[in-house]
């Protein structure tokens, strides 16, 4: 055999055990997060570990909805402003401004992804947790930690729902225009419904990132692990529940905190599985059309 | 109300959306360097932490650590990234196969630090005794970033227009031979960019490596050190010590980092694109 020949081999080869790695990596970690939790979920049980309301370690007591709670209230609460604001970024990107406007915006909202989380949690610790303090309480709330992962949703909402608008297709805009309609007609009677599945992809993808962060949110929330009763008290994620105990637990406590991860790694699995649909979605869509 | 009025109001709130973004950055990264600048100085680029609960000291250490492990992770990630990128670009067919790795790299990309922050923990400090190290930080770093340069490569191969190939193997080139020789090089600054971006998210991520690293404030003279990062750095100065002026101060560093970074990434990836529409 001619040595190109080989060497043609060997490369398809070595570039197919590559690609295979983040498949071996996926199921690593799913096994091994698994194989760890498991003796927590044996011994507390499935019905106790997420639905049991006391997390304390010391007396063997380990419910996970606190953190349940807190890491849904928290994504939630980011939403509020984050969709109206990221929506409105999106269309201006996408349609209104021109482009020396977009030219300047586009890098901003790419070096907002760029800031590190802790940065965003120290300029929350320091600007946000005081201001929320005014209001009552102890400033480390639900609601400094969702208006600092308002920032940090921003960008995967506004770029997301941005490539969305423009893959609608000109046809669409040309006929609404052509029988009259004013551009915001347009954009929020043709274009904004022809790109849904896309902003709704966005938006799911948004609480992912809002799920998955955790250095930020430990820094602002308090970590008490309770069920909140008002934005203003505090509160514990999910993430900050192992990043916090994780360095010093063992036996059953640290089984339950990687049961925790578990959890947290099937929230994922189902948040992306909706978004990927709704992407596929919205490409068939206009394919059809 | 008129469709004319309506649509001004509207504008007002589509144009208020991108002001509010632009004020949320602006307002960062300017805070920061007000608050943080006046403690960034020679010494306190070069005179180790403290560490512990002793917010004294400056960053040399936790630099040198960043550095270090920038060097391990990427020297890691490389081949596996930018391999796994060339099959998805040329040799992937849409079989079954092809849609499981897909499926991987696109899960994989969303799975939250902290969570490979556990596996880190219990395959490489744990169960293959590396210990909290930077060798097991940066293990951890390979295995979230790997979906990001595989990403990024595949785009920037797929960038490189048709003919390139199509001429190289009308010459009698192999198939790998075209691939080396033509299509790497084509894409190239692409794959560069994408390893710049892998860079910029070392130097950002902390919570995998808050469980993985140990944190030590000490200089990280071998791979199976413990250490810490800047990023790491400014978590311990803002919740272990009342060092709020130093936090900020790297916290100065950091945004500098990340927007050189952020410069070079759009500069180059506009070359790049540039260059592919033209040839």
């Amino acid at each position: 055999m001619p040595s190109h020949v080989v060497v043609d081999r060997t490369a398809k080869h070595v570039v197919l055990i590559c690609a295979s790695a983040s498949f071996v990596i996926l199921g690593a970690i799913f096994i091994f997060t698994m194989r760890e939790g498991a003796p927590a979920l044996q011994e507390i049980g499935l019905y106790n570990f997420l639905l049991g309301t006391e997390w304390r370690p010391g007396q063997e007591m380990f419910g996970i909805l606190p953190m349940t709670v807190g890491s849904i209230l928290v994504t939630l609460g980011s939403m509020v402003l984050a969709i109206p604001i990221g929506l409105a970024c999106a269309i201006l990107l996408a349609e209104v401004a021109s482009f020396r406007v977009r030219r300047l915006l586009r890098p901003a909202v790419e070096l907002l992804v760029g800031i590190p989380s802790v940065v965003y949690g120290l300029v929350g610790m320091l600007l946000i947790v005081p201001a929320v303090r005014e209001i009552g309480g102890s400033g480390f709330s639900i609601l400094a930690a969702s208006l600092v992962l308002t920032a940090m949703v921003l960008p995967t909402i506004i770029s997301i729902s941005e490539d969305s608008l423009r893959a609608v297709p000109k046809g669409y805009k040309e006929a609404a225009l052509a029988m009259g309609a004013t551009q915001w007609q347009m954009i929020w009677h043709v274009q904004v419904p022809a790109a849904r599945s896309g902003i709704m992809a966005g938006i799911v993808l948004g609480m992912g990132r809002a799920i998955g962060e955790t250095m930020a949110m430990i820094m602002v929330i308090g970590n008490s692990p309770i069920i909140p009763t008002s934005p203003l008290s505090q509160g514990r994620t999910l993430t900050g529940n192992i990043a916090v105990e994780i360095m010093y637990a063992s036996g059953i406590h640290r089984s339950a905190l990687f049961s925790t991860g578990v959890i947290l790694f099937l929230i994922i699995l189902v948040l992306n599985t909706v978004a990927t649909f709704a992407l596929r979605r919205g490409l068939k869509a206009h394919h059809v059309a | 109300m008129s469709p004319k009025s309506v649509q001004k109001i509207a504008k007002v709130f589509i144009w208020g959306g991108g002001a509010i973004t632009v004020a949320v950055l602006l307002g960062i990264i300017l805070y920061v360097l007000i608050q943080g600048l006046p403690s960034v100085n020679m010494e306190f680029l070069i005179t180790p932490p403290k560490g512990g609960l002793s917010g004294e000291g400056g960053i040399s250490t936790a630099t040198v650590g960043t550095l270090y492990l920038l060097g391990i992770t990427l020297a890691i990630l490389l081949i596996p990234g930018i391999g796994a990128g060339i099959y998805l670009a040329e040799y992937a067919r849409d079989n079954r196969p092809t849609r499981m790795v897909r499926y991987a790299v696109e899960t994989l990309a969303g799975v939250p630090s902290i969570v490979f922050g556990l596996f880190g923990f219990a395959l490489f400090v744990t169960a293959l005794h590396f210990n909290f190290s930077i060798l097991s930080g940066a293990l951890t770093l390979v295995c979230l970033l790997l979906p990001t340069l595989i990403r990024t490569t595949e785009e920037a191969i797929r960038a490189v227009p048709r003919s390139y190939r199509e001429a190289s193997l009308a010459m009698g080139a192999s198939k790998w031979q075209t691939i080396r020789h033509v299509v790497l090089p084509a894409a190239m600054p692409g794959i560069v960019t994408g390893i710049i971006l892998c860079a910029g998210r070392i130097v950002e991520e902390t919570a995998c490596l808050y469980v993985t690293m140990g944190g030590s404030a000490a200089m990280p003279t071998s791979l199976l050190k413990g250490g810490r990062t800047l990023s790491l750095h400014l978590y311990y100065l803002a919740m272990d010590t009342n060092a709020f002026d130093k936090a900020m101060g790297t916290g100065a560093v950091l945004i500098i980092i990340i927007i050189i970074i952020n410069a070079v990434t759009n500069l180059l990836s506009q070359r790049f694109q540039a260059k592919m529409r033209g040839g």
